[in-house]
């Protein structure tokens, strides 16, 4: 018989009230991470029964951040199976510096352009091009809505550095979106 | 400020991010640089556009169904039917399932542990199969089950800690024989089962409550010790750490 003693199905609906409400946040993020359905929805689900399996060292606060650095851990896992660990979240990679680089100071010239036109799914596309450690914080901040300090802990990154991808996200991703309107 | 001091903190700006101070600074440095200011605009263009449209993906009804077999809402279902849920459930990936089954197999192994601990404990508390040795003494009862099993258990004697040493007994949980150390708090026994080989690995110790037993688990030098009784939580918690601490000798 599962769960007798009414301590497991006490843990579980707890779990539920506190975690299934952001289901949809885990999912989001895990489908910009992996850029796959298939793999999203593993990966989502791999998290929620990792979470629930370790519900007891959760001690309080939000639980959207505690959740979503779960889901983090998995996706670098799918990643590693992927072979693309290094490239993907190599701090300091002089390739992504320099791509950054490249589009942010095209970024610059044009900023009194405005953006218009471009729909969700336009945007969902050009956000899913941008390298992982840039995506990764834009997601965080304008999708799950996620403060500063909350990307620190997801990310395990320093607040600066927070900052600093943040910038350089939203520089490149500005870019590729007047290029996208150029090209309509 | 600088304009590569405000290039990172126009961003904290447009994201609330800054307190008073802060945000008056780089508003007060926009005011004065063109540069900067049309920077501002434009990220905050980009960031309202963001809020504005729906950026986020909805989870899929099969994610839902999959994380109710894994997390059984109240109104759900014997494990049964949980594994049946997996081998249909097609969109679960052979990694996920995998995972998810080696978690059902230990907990169902867990419990029919726990189980056979229970009634180990009840059986010794019937009819008059408490110890197999009577000694309040750890040096009579440690070489008593020398020959017996293949482990050497340590038997401690916490009496001045508030728990007295009944004496041991051989027993069988899981198929394997366990020693079994009898202790006495007031009017309640406790089992100490010591094995080796079951238990998963644990970390720090841990407490369960079993059929109103309270069963307490941990493992160290690689023995696994389980402790049962009716005793209370705490009691038992402290029952734990006092034989943990004892067991241990002493740095130096």
């Amino acid at each position: 018989m599962a769960y007798e003693g009414g301590v497991d199905r006490d843990k579980a609906e707890r779990f539920r009230l506190a975690a299934l409400p952001y289901l949809d946040d885990v999912y989001t993020l895990a489908r910009y991470l992996l850029r796959n359905t298939a793999d999203a929805e593993d990966a989502a689900q791999e998290c929620y029964l990792r979470a629930f399996r370790h519900f007891e060292t959760f001690r309080g606060g939000p639980i959207k951040p505690w959740l979503l650095a779960i889901l983090r851990n998995v996706c670098r896992a799918e990643y590693a199976r992927r072979g693309m660990f290094a490239a993907a979240f190599a701090d300091n990679s002089d390739e992504i510096e320099s791509a950054a680089a490249g589009v942010w100071s095209e970024a610059q010239s044009p900023e009194t352009e405005t953006l218009h036109r471009l729909d969700g799914e336009t945007m969902q596309r050009l956000m899913a091009q941008l390298p992982e450690a840039f995506r990764e914080v834009i997601v965080l901040r304008e999708v799950n809505d996620l403060s500063y300090r909350e990307i620190a802990d997801v990310t395990g990154a320093p607040v600066g550095t927070v900052m600093s991808r943040l910038a350089r996200a939203r520089g490149l991703l500005r870019a590729a979106w007047l290029a996208e309107e150029k090209s309509l | 400020m600088t304009c590569d001091e405000a290039e990172v903190m126009l961003h904290a700006l447009v994201d609330d991010e800054l307190d008073a101070g802060h945000a008056r600074d780089v508003e007060t440095h926009a005011a004065n640089c063109a540069r900067c200011a049309a920077q501002l605009a434009a990220y905050r263009e980009l960031h309202q556009a963001m809020q504005r449209n729906n950026l986020r993906y909805t989870a899929p009804a099969s994610l839902r169904r999959s994380i109710d077999r894994v997390v059984p809402s109240a109104t759900a279902t014997s494990r049964r039917t949980l594994l049946k849920g997996f081998a249909a459930g097609s969109l679960v990936s052979a990694a996920a399932a995998a995972s998810v089954a080696l978690f059902v197999v230990r907990e169902d192994r867990d419990r029919r542990i726990f189980g056979e601990a229970v009634s180990a404990h009840l059986r010794s508390l019937q009819a008059d199969h408490l110890t197999d040795v009577l000694s309040t003494d750890q040096h009579t009862v440690k070489p008593w089950f020398n020959g017996r099993i293949d482990l050497a258990p340590p038997v401690i004697d916490l009496t001045a800690q508030g728990f007295t040493l009944i004496g041991g007994r051989l027993d069988f949980i899981d198929g394997k024989p366990v020693a079994a150390i009898v202790y006495r708090r007031r009017v309640h026994v406790i089992n100490l089962f010591v094995a080796q080989g079951f238990g998963t690995a644990l970390g720090a110790p841990r407490l369960e409550s079993v059929q109103g037993f309270n069963i307490l688990r941990w493992n160290d030098q690689g023995l696994n010790f389980l402790a049962i009784s009716d005793l209370n939580r705490e009691e038992l918690e402290e029952f734990g750490s006092k034989f943990e601490r004892a067991a241990r000798p002493p740095a130096g």
